[in-house]
């Protein structure tokens, strides 16, 4: 009846593990209690759960990244804490089995339940209003995207408390991966968890593509793109080209463990060469999917406030683009040590390094931004600084690993560790709370606490030093990653100290949730009450904060790269239009929702091979869509009068403000 | 309160330099006790000194332009709509461009100089060593003398060893920090490399590639010594009453952690081919025995 | 309420609609060429494990070609027939299309049938996916491909029902577009599991 799952798969005698299960379920619990004591349940569902509107699901994906990156972080805190406790005789706090899955966890969250539905908020929150758009082109899908990536995190979240979760590694190579070396059902959570993610993930690509293709506003070429838009442009065209890929060979996984098949198995005719090609085939695209974007919000950033125009918007365009095609190209720098003769190594060496080319004109690009300009030293500004100096130093120890002999001594160290944290930290990680901070009056109404983002930043920053710097050292002491015990004593003192720095990003982390809350409750002082916190230059900042459901009564018409900018030059950024016009928007719909819960429910049942389960949900899902299909009445109109109501309200508001 | 977020983090970083140069000797890389570990030891320094070359000046603006240019500074010029300029562009894309090719030669061919599978020419017969990677320890096998080591490997200074590695589980990496280049052991694939020492000692190897739960443990001795005591300590394993026959070989494969060393003082002929056979992906007839158990004596009396 | 009478403009509101149709479309030709990335890595790793018999039996001794041609045609002709819908589509036909995607559908019901029934006498011979590598990339790609046309296949009734219910809407004219669009490419990648795995197995 319950396939494998019996009372035993709860580890009840953990107290580790019981202690965050029980944490969450409280947590989870009180948030239930307190929405049910509002009186809440029929606003989140109307407003929330079934909304179609894109910065709501925004709003939504950000909130899971949030959850996440606390998860993942707690997962770090446990992997600094055990390194730096078990040397010699002294073996720590967390057994092999126990480790293994925290690193494993730690490098599946941070990357495709932190960092994606990030950059998938910040693209829904922003894409549409910087090109112009009322909505995505599909509305309905982008909700689906939405509940599916939540319904794989949850499927991450129930492994703590329901069975385990994999020990093989976030990259799960095989034949470790495989039943016969990991019988249990960690493997399979971690299989359907990022298989649903990334079926999501696939869909909000084509979603955006399409959106930014046809529906920005009169007049915006290519050549007048953002920056920002132009950096999702190319992250959708890796995740078209590279998400099948992770889905092919996760599905071939699958059928190896499920149906006794021989993709990666050691014995009849399987190869696991295969499968590591095939995962990096996909896994590097990724690592540039989840960079792009943030390099897109600093190019945003710092030309609004160095109040200065782009310098060099041409290179930095074809730049990305470079970045794009040649990501295709240098997987196999993942494994040198495979042994695939110089010819081939050197080849992937020479691609890799090539990235470094375009990677580098960005960073002058953004730099001649600031020279003459009138840089103002704002939250987000910090954060693109650090970057720049970190990702600089990063992108060299990243340059020294394209080099295969470097590569044959310092590949799957700590160093290696360090390298891709400065990379994903300071890269992805910096600037996305860089366009969290600067995009937060956008989706709020309100600006964030300038001082306590400051501190967290410092907090972030000497953290990341302190717990990466080490890291570095250690790779070139021969320290390899993923030890949960060591008897080397030289490597102990830079593993505390590293453990230190990660306390440090502990407090940064902290004083981040500190800034949210100090800026909610003090919110009235900080009103934005024009739209235009930050003086912007793109389209965003036309509209009011938060933006109406529709975002612009009347479509701008764009003259220019810096189009708002533009528009204020021209004294036409806040005329009223001429007439108010009917607009259609899409009718909420809770299908998206409902379909994210059968997922789950199909990924669990899966998991712990209750097949009737599996079978009703995956019939559900499909009845489902098929009668969505069948309804016609998807849109609802906004009439002109409410509209004229709405804009009256934002035209007093900019009276008041100015 | 920003000139001091500076001194701190310059103070940090010096402490940092101060601190590796200081304890070179325990930053194993940086300090190779053979030619393969050297040459990668310069290979990193040079690539890193180049790269200097676009990251300092990067830093220097990043953390000048922003003071200089500061809106404070009315002083500045201000130039808003300036964005392009042909000259800064060109220099923009020639310097990465530049350093990235001379990295480039760099790469190709130190890729062919120091590529793993190329043996180390120093007119002497190298020795050869077998290497299985297991769960979770490693077997050494000398051919050449047909005995065998578990989690113990030792070589003579000055003379190269040629290995040739397998792995009889999951995928592993085979690596001595100190020597140079490691190889990845995957089962059915047979993986080359040629180390050598200089100099007497007891260098630490391991696995660089996470295999499960008793990873941390492989952890083995790599001993370089002298010719002399390379001979005597062969006769020594050569007096050791075990020999890893079939049934040995059966018993090892159980998953162990902290395996004492062993020596066998012989060895089932042709064993190493028999666990590359046994997983070899294009195996015409495979023996459909459960992954991790091999019958040596079945599959011994076929082919070899 | 009666003075922005005069902004309701129907024109627009069709222009709207049009655009909705072609975005439709373009992100469903999006979805098809991903989904061409997708069989583009089976296809890989069938050529990567095509050799890797284990013992097993090899293409040639499984494969029968006539039997494979006859499904060929199957598809190849439904594929005809499928395109003969759109054209009676275009000339708003209704009954027509109704019917060329009924033809179309028990074309796509014939392959598959057969597919299935060579899937299931390779596996009660003892020659299922486990057998090998070589199978299990047979298996799997062939398999891919047939869960793609079943899927069509209930797409394509979902859609007769349509028809018949609503008659030839935009939304539904737009569906059948997609659907015929999903069809045709499905008889593309049949024609490179034919070379790729029959042909080249058995020659």
């Amino acid at each position: 009846m319950l396939g494998k799952l019996t009372l035993s798969a709860i580890p009840y005698n953990d107290p580790i593990i019981m202690g965050a299960v029980g944490g969450s379920i409280l947590l989870a619990v009180a948030i239930l209690a307190l929405i049910t004591w509002y009186g809440k349940w029929s606003y989140l569902w109307n407003e929330w759960l079934t909304s179609l509107d894109h910065k709501r699901i925004g709003v939504m994906y950000l909130i899971l990244a949030l959850i996440m990156l606390l998860r993942g972080l707690s997962d770090a805190i446990m992997m600094r804490g055990q390194q730096a406790l078990a040397v010699g005789s002294s073996h720590g706090f967390l057994p092999p089995w126990h480790f293994d899955q925290v690193f494993t966890a730690h490098g599946t969250i941070m990357i495709l339940f932190m960092a994606m539905p990030f950059i998938a908020g910040l693209m829904n929150v922003i894409v549409p209003q910087q090109i112009g758009a009322r909505d995505v082109a599909f509305p309905f899908m982008n909700s689906l995207s939405l509940w599916l990536t939540v319904a794989g995190a949850l499927l991450v979240m129930v492994s703590l408390g329901v069975g385990d979760f994999s020990k093989c590694g976030w990259s799960g190579y095989p034949p470790l991966s495989e039943k016969a070396y990991s019988p249990g059902v960690g493997v399979d959570y971690w299989l359907w968890s990022i298989q649903i993610a990334g079926v999501a993930s696939l869909m909000t690509a084509i979603n955006f593509f399409v959106t930014i293709l046809r529906m920005r506003a009169p007049g915006m070429k290519f050549m007048r793109m953002p920056l920002f838009t132009w950096a999702t442009f190319f992250t959708t065209i890796l995740m078209v080209c590279s998400f099948p890929v992770l889905t092919v060979v996760l599905a071939l996984l699958a059928l190896d463990r499920y149906l006794g098949m021989h993709f990666f198995t050691n014995t009849l005719g399987g190869n696991m060469m295969m499968y590591v090609n095939l995962f990096w085939m996909w896994g590097h695209p990724e690592v540039y999917i989840v960079v792009l974007p943030s390099f897109g919000i600093f190019s945003e950033v710092v030309s609004t406030f160095s109040s200065k125009r782009l310098f060099g918007y041409k290179s930095l365009v074809y730049a990305t683009g470079a970045i794009t095609l040649l990501s295709f190209g240098v997987w196999l720098h993942h494994f040198f040590t495979m042994g695939a003769g110089p010819d081939v190594n050197a080849f992937f060496g020479i691609t890799t390094m090539m990235i470094a080319v375009p990677t580098g004109v960005k960073i002058f690009n953004w730099l001649f931004t600031m020279y003459r300009g009138r840089v103002r030293m704002t939250v987000p500004m910090y954060w693109t600084l650090g970057f720049i100096v970190s990702f600089s130093l990063g992108g060299a120890a990243g340059v020294l690993m394209g080099v295969p002999p470097a590569d044959f001594v310092i590949h799957n160290s700590l160093f290696l560790v360090a390298h891709f944290h400065t990379m994903l930290i300071t890269g992805t990680l910096f600037g996305l709370i860089a366009g969290y901070s600067y995009w937060f009056p956008k989706m709020t109404g309100f600006r964030l606490n300038e001082k306590w983002g400051k501190r967290a930043f410092f907090f972030w920053l000497i953290g990341f030093y302190l717990a990466f710097g080490p890291l570095y050292v250690l790779g070139l002491m021969g320290m390899p990653r993923r030890m949960w015990h060591y008897s080397n004593p030289a490597w102990h003192p830079w593993l505390l100290v590293a453990a230190g720095g990660t306390a440090l990003i502990v407090i940064g982390t902290i004083l981040l949730i500190v800034q949210l809350v100090v800026s909610i409750r003090e919110r009235q002082s900080a009103l934005d009450l024009t739209g235009d916190p930050h003086d912007g230059r793109t389209l965003e900042w036309a509209t009011s904060s938060p933006p109406p459901i529709y975002n612009f009564a009347e479509i701008p018409v764009v003259r220019d790269i810096d189009a708002f900018t533009d528009m204020k030059e021209r004294g036409v950024a806040y005329v009223r239009p001429g007439q108010y016009r009917d607009i259609e928007i899409p009718k909420n719909s809770g299908a998206g929702f409902i379909i994210g819960v059968l997922t789950f429910l199909l990924g669990f049942a899966l998991i712990w091979y209750i097949w009737w389960l599996a079978a009703s949900c995956a019939a559900g899902i499909l009845l489902i869509v098929i009668g969505r299909s069948f309804v016609e009445d998807i849109h609802r109109i906004i009439p002109a009068p409410e509209i004229e109501r709405i804009e009256e309200q934002r035209y007093r508001k900019l009276e008041a403000a100015t | 309160m920003r000139r001091k977020g500076y001194f701190v983090l310059v103070g940090l970083a010096s402490l940092f330099v101060a601190v590796i140069l200081g304890g070179c000797d325990k930053v194993v890389l940086l300090d190779p006790k053979g030619p393969i570990g050297d040459a990668e030891r310069n290979l990193i320094l040079e690539a890193l000194g180049l790269m200097m070359i676009v990251v300092i000046p990067v830093i220097i603006m990043a953390l000048w332009f922003p003071r200089r240019y500061s809106a404070s500074n009315k002083k500045a010029p201000y130039t808003p709509k300036w964005n392009s300029s042909p000259r800064l562009e060109v220099i923009v894309w020639l310097v990465p461009i530049v350093i990235v090719t001379i990295l480039g030669y760099l790469a190709w061919s130190k890729s062919h100089q120091l590529d793993p599978y190329r043996p180390i020419e120093r007119g002497v017969k190298p020795i050869n060593v077998q290497v299985v990677a297991m769960d979770w320890k490693w077997l050494f096998i000398y051919p050449d003398r047909n005995i065998a080591v578990v989690n113990k490997l030792v070589f003579p200074v000055g003379v190269p060893v040629s290995f040739k590695i397998t792995s009889d589980t999951v995928m592993n990496s085979f690596f001595i920090p100190q020597l140079g280049s490691q190889m990845y052991a995957m089962a059915g694939m047979v993986g080359r490399l040629h180390l050598e020492a200089d100099k007497p000692g007891v260098y630490y190897g391991q696995s660089q590639q996470f295999s499960g739960n008793g990873y941390a443990y492989m952890r083995f001795p790599a001993q370089a010594v002298s010719r002399k005591e390379f001979e005597g300590w062969l006769k020594k394993v050569e007096k050791s009453p075990y020999k890893l026959d079939s049934a040995r070989f059966k018993e090892l494969e159980k998953p162990s952690t902290n395996n004492p060393v062993m020596y066998f003082s012989s060895v089932e002929p042709g064993l190493f081919a028999l666990i590359v056979k046994h997983f070899v992906p294009m195996n015409p007839v495979a023996s459909v025995a459960a992954p991790g158990s091999i019958d040596v004596a079945k599959s011994a009396s076929g082919g070899h | 309420m009666a003075d922005y009478a005069s902004t309701v403009d129907l024109a627009h509101a069709e222009e709207l609609e049009q655009e909705m149709v072609t975005n439709r479309v373009f992100g469903f030709w999006i979805y098809l060429m991903s989904d061409l990335c997708l069989f583009s890595a089976i296809f890989g790793t069938f050529v990567v494990l095509s050799h890797n018999y284990a013992g097993g039996p090899t293409g040639k001794q499984l494969f029968h070609l006539p039997y494979v041609l006859v499904e060929t045609l199957l598809l190849l002709c439904s594929s005809a027939t499928c395109g003969l819908a759109m054209v009676a589509m275009r000339n708003e036909k209704k009954n027509l299309v109704m019917l060329g995607l009924a033809v179309t559908f028990l074309l796509g019901l014939g392959f598959i049938s057969m597919e299935i029934h060579e899937f299931s006498r390779m596996v009660l011979a003892g020659d299922g996916p486990g057998r090998s590598g070589f199978l299990s990339a047979f298996f799997t790609l062939v398999g891919t491909h047939g869960a793609h046309v079943s899927f069509g296949l209930l797409w394509m009734a979902v859609t007769i029902v349509q028809v018949g219910l609503k008659g030839l809407s935009a939304p539904v004219q737009s569906r059948l577009m997609r659907l015929s669009m999903f069809w045709h490419f499905l008889d593309i990648v049949w024609i490179g599991v034919f070379t790729t795995v029959y042909l080249r197995g058995v020659l």
